[in-house]
């Protein structure tokens, strides 16, 4: 199996393509997952039990359910219930909903690991629900959660390739489909390895380096 | 639903193949976690950096890419697995270096004066990890470790992609062949929802067990 530098030169300008869809899902679904995380958490805290439990249960069960499978749901049954997506507005819905189970715990740590003294002190100020979370804790909690955070949007990157499953044409579908029209397969499924290991990698070390910078920071803090 | 009924044989028999298919990677995964996680300690430069370039590979780039790199290019390289041997490597191989990375922490966790103390009673250093370290390190990494067996639950699911007949891919022959979306896909998160709950409950009993008995340890040694 000889490498052929010809099939790159014919599948890259497909894959850089296919990238764009990939880093367009990665960065819409990790904005879906922060944002219907935070709501998941703050809502898990709520005070009535019966909500706090069936948010518990349906985080649990969304995270003990694969995403393929999830995405095949929503691929195939929205459609007959009348809700019609394109492929990549499921497979991003699918990405966002998924990982908002995981982000909702960074949430929820981050916002417990405010001290209670906090929550205290800005109900002596007699704060609203509102006042206390968006000027005393967040600004507090974020900080820390950054590094996890960031760490999701590697994860959500690295699980772009599962929408191939759902037709949409990514990095991974792209070299995917070249492959399985001229039966190459050594050139565009390595070019795909590398690529993901060329963005994943260096942002890897980036995470790590903010992890330690937030660290400091609240190490710091007496 | 009567018609998912007279399926219920597939699906049983997918059951089966994703469970055999997760027992399988997790031995495959345990055993790399600890080959590579102790690598990292090794005094020799080579070791270490040949696990490390392991971990960000398999890290680095999606489980996806993993699994359609071994069915479709290896064997053009003249490695023929058969599918459900490359879903196994796979699945094993990508979960193995994240849990390279607990066994690693885990290790590091256990507080400095154990090594030196180690040290200092002369042991060799399979005395040191068998003894002193590793006893202290496995109750950190079993929490963890059961969080990444769901993750690799999950991950099975992917292995439908290549012809593996798992659960999924027994959901999509009955989609295929009665036209239903819902139930099939339905019926099948909750088994997987059920296989990651007994997991869940197998881990957290293993946690259990080991932390009694080293309570009992610990009081005899006083």
């Amino acid at each position: 199996m000889e490498w052929n530098w010809q099939v790159v030169h014919d599948v890259l300008p497909q894959m850089l393509q296919g990238l764009v869809i990939t880093i367009e899902a990665t960065f819409i679904g990790a904005l879906l997952a922060y944002v219907l995380g935070l709501a998941l958490a703050i809502l898990r805290m709520s005070k009535s039990r019966v909500i706090s439990l069936s948010i518990y249960w349906t985080s649990e069960f969304i995270r003990r359910t694969p995403l393929l499978v999830q995405l095949y749901f929503l691929f195939y049954v929205l459609p007959d219930l009348g809700v019609f997506l394109s492929p990549l507005a499921a497979g991003i819905l699918g990405l966002g909903l998924h990982f908002s189970t995981y982000t909702s715990e960074v949430f929820r740590a981050g916002i417990e690991n405010v001290p209670q003294g906090q929550w205290e002190a800005s109900k002596s100020l007699n704060y609203s629900r509102y006042q206390t979370m968006r000027y005393v804790i967040l600004p507090q909690a974020i900080p820390p959660m950054i590094p996890p955070l960031a760490n999701y949007l590697i994860t959500m990157f690295k699980e772009t390739p599962l929408l191939s499953a759902i037709t949409v044409v990514e990095l991974f579908n792209a070299a995917n489909i070249y492959s399985n029209s001229h039966y190459k397969y050594l050139e565009p499924m390595t070019l795909v390895g590398v690529f993901f290991l060329i963005v994943s990698v260096p942002s890897a070390y980036f995470a790590m380096w903010l992890e330690k910078k937030y660290q400091r920071r609240s190490s710091r803090m007496p | 639903m009567d018609q998912v009924l007279e399926y219920s044989p597939i699906l049983i028999q997918g059951t089966i193949t994703t469970i055999e298919l997760t027992v399988a990677s997790a031995i495959v995964a345990l055993i790399i976690s600890f080959v590579v996680g102790l690598s990292r300690f090794s005094r020799f430069a080579a070791v270490r950096i040949a696990a490390i370039i392991y971990l960000e590979f398999f890290r680095g780039t999606s489980a996806i890419v993993q699994m359609f790199f071994m069915f479709y290019v290896l064997p053009l390289l003249g490695v023929h697995l058969s599918p459900l041997l490359a879903g196994i490597i796979a699945c094993g191989f990508n979960l193995g270096s994240y849990g390279s990375e607990v066994v690693r922490g885990a290790v590091q966790s256990v507080p400095r004066a154990q090594h030196e103390a180690a040290v200092a009673l002369n042991y060799t250093t399979y005395q040191k990890y068998r003894y002193v370290l590793l006893p202290q390190a496995i109750p950190v990494m079993i929490p963890t470790f059961g969080n990444l067996l769901i993750e690799l639950l999950k991950l099975t699911a992917v292995a439908s992609l290549i012809t593996i007949s798992d659960l999924t891919f027994m959901a999509q022959i009955i989609r295929v062949q009665t036209a239903l979306t819902l139930e099939p896909f339905l019926i099948i998160m909750v088994i997987y929802f059920i296989i990651a709950s007994c997991l869940v409950g197998i881990v957290d009993f293993i946690a259990k067990k080991i932390n009694k008995g080293r309570n009992i340890t610990v009081r005899k040694g006083i």
